[in-house]
Formats: structure tokens, sequence, C-alpha cells
């Protein structure tokens, strides 16, 4: 089981740089732990830190007026790597959510698959967004799962996401469930398909 | 008679162990590759659960991200590393799963051993927790990345839950020029249809160009797939791809593998089946290529001019763009050819494969690296090792003054010893240019292994057909 995600209100951080790869996410040197927790120290390491390990004043996660649960990023967000690192980090941090125009596959699956919602819009929509934060960061946006709306004051957008994974997410439920469920079917093509 | 179908389709539905509706197709995954960095957290969850793997046998896993590939018989220095690779083994002992460890005549990089082992075979569904599991279509089956959940899903079921990608055919055909290679055609596919421009689909390769490569030349292709954001790249087998597979250690043999070329011959696209999306190319408009940004789609003909900023439309683009410049430390519409380079790298599971490296020792034979210089050349696995000795290929790159070094990822991510300092320029037959991939601060143009090796002698970024006659 997993934490349920249904209804977030929050402040957002901008970071509006197309192509975020997950190297950039998480860098490789800090994938040798061997357990889920504690990546989102080194979220966005090299934007975010100097080579001395101090804070980069202008990085948005460094900026104090900018906080929140909702991370807004440019479009073609989480290429690269399959790291699944890069999902844990993002939550790790405290993000719940993530708003792009477009996602790379696998981190979209990856992040899904941890409870952070990646949410799609207009590359219109997000221009817009971007432009509200950066001039009142204390600007605070709603989403609700259920409805599938992500509102900020008089703006309104529907977003898509698929019905299986948006009941998965509501329930906390894990695809693992499910496929732990048909074992036997599983076994049974697993015999003839040598 | 069925409607006809393409090689993507006969392959995934043959896979699907059940469909049901509002869910994803829950796919059977007939091979499945772990190595040591995304696969500890998935035992883990097998352990929560106390559910042991599914069925062993299908499982295959080697060391290689984050090993040193130098004095790799010592234990390995760092603590963190160690305890990594240490994990695996154990992991692998308790459950039960074949590894390939340090020192094992088969350690390598996941994606070189599985095809020289035979594990990689036409038709299968094949998974591992990383990205250019793509590589693997090469021999016609359907190869991509998973998430470290998805490990675990596998490792527990033998299944991934999965939608099912759309379709994209990329047609070549036509003559390579004279020093153009296989690397050149994916890096010139990427730059004209950007890194995301697959993004949701899943590519076959067609075309006689493509028909004419080699085993070696088609993995570099599908490799690079995910770079332009497709889950995996596949490529119909024929006589070539049985020829490579006959013989290789866990193959079928003898009469079993000619009833399986049998089977496999059925393996191609239907006259008539639709894709969703199909581009072309020109094989003559292939020059040698290189990238001067901080993603694969960001590449060029060695010899053209960086774009000028305002020639990106968007404005977001154009803010990307020069982010990118300024960390390469390049100035947009300026030439890359003859720029000084300091370091170049031969490796990875793009381009470590022996017939990468008998193509770099046939370029420096009896020459000499430039004097300013660092070149390392990697390969991909213990076997291409052994045969690059037995061919004498170490000599070669021994009297030019390369480095030959043991196999595993090494520079190409920035994970283990091998990285590549702040600042500096690297030439490199791997896959990424991202910010920081082979160490903090580290500049990367990524180049064909004929490329590499013509700026290893030059010291510069050359072209290399002025060095070919
Ligand atoms: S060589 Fe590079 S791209 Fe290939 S598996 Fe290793 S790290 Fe990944």
């Amino acid at each position: 089981m997993k934490e349920k995600f249904i209804r977030l209100v929050s402040r957002a951080v901008p970071l509006p740089i197309e192509n975020i790869d997950t190297d950039q996410i998480i860098p490789a040197r800090f994938l040798k732990a061997t357990t889920r927790e504690g990546f989102g120290d080194n979220l966005f390491c090299d934007w975010r830190y100097d080579s001395d390990r101090q804070p980069i004043k202008n990085f948005v996660l460094n900026e104090t007026k900018y906080s929140g649960k909702i991370l807004i990023a440019g479009k073609n967000f989480g290429c690269g790597s399959s790291r699944e690192h890069a999902a844990w980090a993002i939550y790790d941090y405290g993000f719940r959510v993530v708003v792009s125009s477009f996602f790379a596959d696998i981190f979209k699956n990856n992040a899904l698959n941890n409870g952070l919602l990646p949410i799609v819009v207009s590359d219109h929509f997000l221009k817009q967004l971007i432009e509200i934060i950066s001039q009142n960061p204390e600007t605070e946006i709603a989403i609700d799962l259920e409805k599938q709306t992500f509102t900020t004051g008089s703006l309104e957008e529907k977003f898509e996401i698929n019905a299986y994974k948006k009941t998965c997410l509501i329930n906390g439920y894990d695809d693992i469930d499910y496929l732990l469920s048909i074992r036997k079917e599983i076994k049974e093509f697993d015999l003839t398909h040598a | 008679m069925s409607k006809p179908k393409t090689l993507f389709d006969k392959i995934w539905d043959a896979h699907i162990v059940k469909r049901a509706e509002g869910y994803p197709d829950a796919l059977f995954i007939d091979r499945h590759f772990i190595h040591e960095v995304t696969s500890p957290q998935a035992f883990e969850g097998l352990r929560k659960r106390g559910i042991p793997v599914f069925n062993t046998q299908r499982v295959t896993a080697t060391a290689d991200h984050n090993v040193p590939t130098k004095d790799q018989h010592l234990p390995i220095k760092e603590a963190l590393s160690r305890h990594q690779v240490e994990t695996l083994r154990k992991n692998c002992k308790e459950f039960g799963v074949d590894l390939y460890d340090l020192g094992h005549p088969f350690q390598g990089i996941v994606h070189i051993i599985g095809p020289e082992l035979g594990f990689t075979l036409p038709g299968m569904t094949i998974v591992c927790g990383d990205s250019h599991t793509s590589t693997h279509g090469a021999f016609g089956n359907i190869a991509f990345g998973i998430g470290t959940s998805e490990v675990e899903q596998v490792l527990a079921t033998q299944c991934v839950l999965q939608y099912k990608p759309k379709t994209m055919k990329i047609e070549i055909n036509g003559v390579l020029g004279k020093g153009v290679v296989s690397k050149d055609i994916i890096l010139y596919i990427i730059s004209k249809i950007s890194a995301s421009g697959a993004t949701g689909f899943f590519v076959e390769y067609a075309g006689d160009t493509i028909r004419n490569l080699s085993m070696e030349a088609r993995m570099t292709i599908c490799n690079m797939s995910i770079e332009m954001g497709a889950r995996g790249g596949l490529i119909a087998p024929d006589e070539t791809t049985f020829s490579y597979i006959k013989g290789k250690k866990f193959a079928p043999q003898g009469a079993a593998f000619e009833k399986k070329v049998a089977e496999w011959k059925t393996l191609h696209t239907d006259n008539g089946a639709e894709y969703d999306r199909v581009l072309m190319f020109d094989a003559a408009d292939i020059t040698p290529m290189i990238t001067y940004g901080t993603n694969p789609g960001m590449g060029m003909k060695i010899t053209d001019r960086i774009p000028a900023v305002a020639e990106l439309k968007e404005m977001s683009e154009q803010t990307s763009f020069k982010k990118s410049l300024e960390y390469m430390g390049l100035e947009a519409g300026s030439q890359l050819l003859n720029k000084n380079i300091d370091y170049v790298f031969i490796g990875s599971c793009t381009n470590a494969r022996i017939e990468d490296l008998r193509l770099v020792a046939s370029m420096v034979k009896g020459k000499k690296k430039a004097a300013h210089i660092e070149v390392w050349v990697i390969p991909g696995s213990k076997q291409v090792e052994l045969q690059a000795k037995q061919e004498g290929l170490d000599k070669i790159f021994e009297q030019a003054g390369f480095e030959l070094r043991s196999p595993g990822c090494s520079a190409c991510l920035g994970m283990n010893e091998d990285k590549v300092p702040p600042g500096k320029y690297c030439i490199s037959t791997s896959n990424r240019n991202f910010e920081g991939r082979q160490g903090p601060k580290s500049r990367t143009f990524l180049a064909s292994p004929l490329s590499a090796a013509a700026a290893a002698l030059t010291g510069k970024v050359t072209d290399v057909r002025t060095l070919l006659n």
C-alpha cells in the first residue's frame, strides 16, 4: 500500500527548463544506495549546490520565496535514464505533483508507481502558469484527482490520466497486487512458453 | 485473412497473459536482465512480501555500472560501490539467480553480454532496469527499460503491466558514404526528430541501409532509440541475425536451433500493415555526426556550424539552448571542427563491441595519439576484451598510447571511478551528453568510434574523412 492521493492544495515551484533529464534530477554518483529513502537531499544536486556544497542562490529550490508540493517544469521532463531514483528523489524532497507539457515515458511510469502525480498541461497553459507563479509565488493551486482538475485563481484546466492509474493512486494500490492476483494464469503461460 | 500486423504487434500480442477491460496488458517477459544499481530495492520488496523470484531461469545478472575498470581483481575501494555490488551478490545467492560477477569470464555491460551469450533472441520480450535495454531489439524482439518498481514486478511475477505503445517505422535506404557508420545514422535521425521525437512510440528500423548492417552496427542503432524518447527499437531478424546467434553459448543448438530459425523467419511486418507514423531517410544525406549540446538531439554534421539562437522559434527553447551552450562553453553559430579536446572515451553499450574496437584499431594502427589527450578504451565485456587481445588489438592501442582497461560502464555515466574532470572536453562513443553525465561539469561530444579515433590522433574535433584515403 502506498500513500493515497486524492486532493492537494499547495504553492508551486517553477523550473521552466526543457529536456530536464534524470541525470539532472539525480546524478549517477548518488545512485549507490540500496534503499529508496534519502535521495531528496541530492535532488537537482548540480544545479542546487556549488562544488563546496553551498546552495547556489538563484536556483529555485534555494529561493525562499518559492515553496510547495508542486513542481512545474519545462517540456520533455524526465528524459534519459530509467532510474526510478529520480521519482524517489522528487517525492523524498516533498513534491507530490510534477506539471509539464510533456513527460518521458519511463519517468511517467516510475512517478505513477511511486504516488507522484505527473500532470500534462498544454504548452500555452504551462507558460501562463509559470508567469503567474513567478509574479506571485504565494499563488495556491488546487489539484483534484477525482475530478481531474487543476485550478488556480480563475484558471482551470482539466487534465488526462489513465483510469487504471487513477484508481491506483486514489486507493494507494500497486501494479504488483494485480499481477500477483493472476499468478496462476502466468504460471501456465510460462510453462507453454519455452 | 487476418489483418496484416507489424512485427511489433505480432510479438506483443503473443506475450499477453491477460488483457482486461480497464487494465493495462499483463505482458509476459521472456528474459530479465538485472544489475547492481536498479535491483537492490526490488529484491528488498520481494523480501518484505515474503515471495520468491517467479522463475530464476529467466533472470540473468551482472555487475557493470558501478565497477572499477582497473584492478578488478581487488576489492572495490569505494565503500558505497562495494556495498552495492556485494548486495547484488547476496541477493542473487539468496534468490537463486545466475550472476556473472566481476572476474567471471562472461561479465560485462548487461546489453553487451545478453547478445554475446545467446540470451537475446528474436521474438522475445526482454526487460532490464536500464533504458538502453532497447539495444536487444536489434535481434527482432521487444526490449525496453523499466524502473525498479517494475523490476520488482517482473521478479515477482515474470510480467509487467504495460499499455501498448504506438508504432513508428523509420526507413533508411541507400549507400553510406566514406567514414559514415551506424552511430552516425542514429545521431543523424535524433538530430532530425529531437530528443523527444519518438516519445510514446516503439520504432521499427527498416530499409536496405539497415539490412546491410552487421549485428553490432544494428545494436548501436537500437541502443539509442531511447535518446529520441522511444521505448525501444527493433529490426526484423534475417540471415545476419541467425548467423550471429548460431553457436552462442546459451542459444538453442543443433536441431533446436534450426527449428527456431524456421520460427524466426516468420518474424517480419506483414505487407500492408500500418504504423502510426512513418519516417524516411536517405543514407546519402548522412555524414559523420557530432553533438554540441547537452541532449542527444543537439547534433549536427561534423562540418556544420552550431545553430544561431535566432534560428530557434520558441522563447523557451532559446533559454534552454543558451543554458546548454553556456554549460558546454561554446558559441552559437560557431564550428566545432578543430576544437581542442582533452579526453577520448571509447566504450559503453553503444560502441564497445569487438567490431567497434576493430574499427578504432584500423584507424590508429601504427600511429600515436596527440600528446595532450587521454584515451580510454573500455571493452564492453570480458569476452570482447579477450577477443581484442587475441587479435592483437591491445598492442595497437598500446603503441598508440591508448589505455585499454577492463569491462564496465566506465565513463559513460560518471558513477564509478572513471570520470571526465570539470570543464574538460571528451569525445565519447557513448549515448548521452547530459550535463554532468561523464562527471560533474564534464563536457561531452557524442560521435562514432571512427570519429573518436580520428580525434584521438589529432587531439581535435576532426572530420574522419580527411584522414581516410
Ligand atoms: S554503458 Fe552507459 S548507457 Fe550502457 S548500460 Fe552502462 S551506463 Fe547505461
